[in-house]
């Protein structure tokens, strides 16, 4: 089948629930054999923007193309072609791994032989032998997982759709799962992932952050990274509280974090009058207030990034 | 600690009509339910039986066993709707069920008029209805008006004969209608849960993503329980042959392509329920929503005779009130399915319909 190479395009994409928008202008356009990723908090519009996606829900307005066809109209031309996890294990509990595979395998009516093939295929990859004759209830976040990605490839899908897949996950399970991801997009599969996990963000060729069902910042995880209009400034103090009380008197002071003896605070570009180095500004301030502290700039993480996209402007409220 | 636990159970209490007052489907049921019940149970459930379909055989046809039909007739509780030609085909009407009663008038009906010691004609009763049977033996053995131009007579004018259960034992009226009333009762929750309960544990959204269609999902979720149905009919038919002693007159294979469709029509509208109710709980409370007018008006337990045209027509748009009449008509009249072609038909069109809006109502998105 002739694949274009925009996998999903979407424009001016809303979706209102009652007075509230859920997804707001979200513009998308993801390249074919790329893993993209949705970063956001609870309730950012990550999940929503999916459904609106896979034609589970109809827009408000805006228009959606995926894999070249129009969605909602064709969203059951659709479905052969796309796999879809859902947030939580939406598998058959009282049924086998064995038994979820085959029914998702006649579901959509592979051939008994290629279902027979894919199948054990699948069990090999995602190393499912173990538990294959166990009721999928009583399997473990990460064994659901494997299982749940099975069933949703095992029909070859050219769009792979991740609704959080890793929320129930430990951190060796996420580490195994993204491998299978990679492998998958090795293959030519798209992947779209929605997740609130940073270091999985970061793994993503390309990134939208979402915020209150808009797109806040978007592009690859290292670009956003460097392109970060906040200086994150690091702040080592024997008495990390008095620091923060001193802090808050700071207007620039976008957010504060702290991690064990160190502070990590985000700050806004400085007026044009004011010095340019936020760390000597923090320098000065620890000073006056008698504080001792080592204080230094360092580059923005993804998480500095998504607190900068996310946080309102404004010094932080306390 | 009265006041803090009274406290807890009021926050409870508003908490859940504040939940309920948001559940529009349970607030109607919560008014709707007691209110139609109500209104339909108390004009439904009447002994009163009126207008039973006779048909009247008048081999005399003279000027008296004109009078006396007319009179006969008068009553109300009897409506002559055939007039067939002779004995015979009186009896094979009431077989095949579209008459209940048939009063027979001999060519020696004068000659009767003239001996009080002997019956003047004789009332034939489908014993197979309860209440049927009763009504027409009342009237039957009333004296009639004098102005009939009757002789006074020791003997009741009339001989009555009650087919088909001879003993009139409620057993036999009841028993057979049970099998209907007891696979109503499960075949509708069965379905009415099954959507519910996927849509409650999250298997619904991954399923709407398949390319499964909204026909075959309804299709594949009805299907197996026709199977559970139709054990559940071997089950309680043994049981009424060894228990309840009632007589399989007419043909087991005929029984059960009959329960068969009426299974599916149960499980079709189990299915309706699933796509309207958004919680199993919902789904329960409209299953047994259905079951209690089907038990009521189906004619199993009151005659459909005692109850007003609007609720009969009601009746008609319930399956089990279709099934009653083929389980009554193969098991005790020893009727075929081609005899009860109208119950047959109209089984049918209920099914279809039912998987059809199932499937219409169904909508493969989440919104």
């Amino acid at each position: 089948m002739n694949v274009p190479e925009i996998a999903i395009e979407a424009h001016g994409l809303t979706r209102r629930f009652g007075s509230v928008a859920a997804v707001n202008e979200v513009e998308l356009c993801i390249p074919r054999g790329r893993i993209y990723g949705f970063l956001g908090p609870n309730g950012s519009g990550k999940s929503t923007t999916i459904r609106l996606l896979c034609g589970l829900i109809k827009p408000s307005s805006g228009t959606i193309r995926v894999l070249g066809l129009d969605i909602p109209r064709q969203a059951e031309a659709l479905r052969r072609r796309v796999g879809y996890m859902t947030q939580r294990f939406s598998l058959w509990e009282d049924l086998s791994a064995r038994e979820n595979l085959a029914f998702m395998a006649s579901i959509y009516t592979l051939e008994a032989r290629h279902a027979a093939q894919r199948i054990a295929g699948a069990i090999s990859e995602y190393r499912l032998a173990e538990f294959l004759d166990r009721p999928a209830g009583t399997l473990s976040g990460g064994q659901k997982q494997r299982l749940a990605l099975a069933a949703a490839t095992l029909h070859d899908p050219q769009l792979l759709m991740l609704d959080e897949p890793t929320s129930a996950v430990d951190p060796q399970s996420r580490r195994d799962f993204w491998e299978s991801l990679f492998a998958l997009t090795a293959a030519g599969t798209t992947i779209l992932v929605s997740t609130h996990y940073m270091d999985e963000a970061e793994r993503c060729h390309g990134l939208a952050i979402l915020d209150l069902g808009r797109i806040v910042a978007s592009g690859a995880p290292a670009q956003l990274m460097q392109d970060l209009p906040l200086q994150v400034v690091e702040i080592e103090a024997a008495d990390t509280a008095a620091v923060r009380v001193a802090l808050r008197s700071l207007p620039s002071l976008r957010s504060l974090a702290q991690l064990g003896l160190r502070l990590h605070a985000l700050l806004a570009p400085a007026a044009a009058a004011a010095p340019a180095d936020g760390a000597e500004e923090v320098r000065q301030l620890l000073a006056r207030a008698g504080i001792v502290a080592s204080v230094r700039r360092t580059t923005a993480s993804l998480e500095d990034v998504f607190v900068g996209a996310t946080q309102p402007p404004g010094p932080v409220a306390h | 600690m009265v006041p803090a636990s009274l406290q807890r159970i009021r926050a409870i209490a508003v908490k859940e009509l504040r939940q309920m007052s948001r559940d529009r489907l349970t607030l109607a049921m919560v008014v709707g339910i007691p209110l139609l019940q109500m209104i339909i149970f108390g004009f439904g459930i009447n002994n009163d039986v009126r207008h039973v379909r006779t048909g009247v055989v008048d081999l005399a046809n003279t000027q008296a066993s004109r009078t006396l039909i007319a009179e006969v007739g008068a009553s109300q509780v009897i409506d002559f709707v055939a007039r067939p030609g002779g004995v015979e085909a009186l009896r094979r009407m009431i077989g095949s069920g579209q008459i209940q009663a048939g009063l027979y008038i001999p060519p020696d009906f004068e000659r009767r008029r003239l001996d009080a010691t002997r019956p003047v004609a004789q009332v034939i009763v489908d014993g197979t209805h309860p209440g049927v049977d009763t009504a027409v033996r009342a009237i039957a053995t009333a004296p009639l008006p004098a102005r009939s131009g009757q002789l006074q007579r020791l003997q009741p004018a009339f001989e009555v004969l009650t087919e088909f259960n001879p003993e009139r034992r409620t057993a036999v009226q009841v028993v057979p209608a049970l099998i209907g009333v007891i696979l109503n009762m499960t075949m509708v929750i069965f379905t009415a849960i099954a959507l519910v309960r996927e849509r409650e544990r999250g298997n619904l959204e991954l399923l709407i993503m398949t390319p499964v269609r909204s026909g075959e999902l309804m299709v594949g979720k009805l299907l197996p329980y026709v199977a559970v149905g139709l054990i559940q009919t071997t089950i309680v038919l043994l049981t009424a042959v060894l228990l309840f002693d009632v007589p399989v007159v007419g043909s087991v294979l005929q029984l059960y392509v009959g329960a068969g469709l009426f299974i599916a029509a149960t499980l079709a509208l189990g299915l309706v329920i699933s796509t309207l109710a958004t919680t199993q709980f919902q789904a329960m409370q409209l299953g047994f929503f259905t079951m209690l007018p089907s038990i009521l008006l189906s004619g199993f337990a009151f005659p459909f005779e005692g109850m007003p045209r609007v609720v009969q027509y009601l009746a008609q748009a319930l399956p089990l009130t279709h099934f009653v009449e083929i389980l009554r008509g193969v098991i005790l009249r020893g009727a075929t399915l081609a005899n009860l072609w109208q119950p047959v038909v109209k089984l049918s069109v209920f099914l279809l319909l039912a998987v059809l809006l199932a499937a219409l109502r169904f909508r493969k998105r989440l919104d």
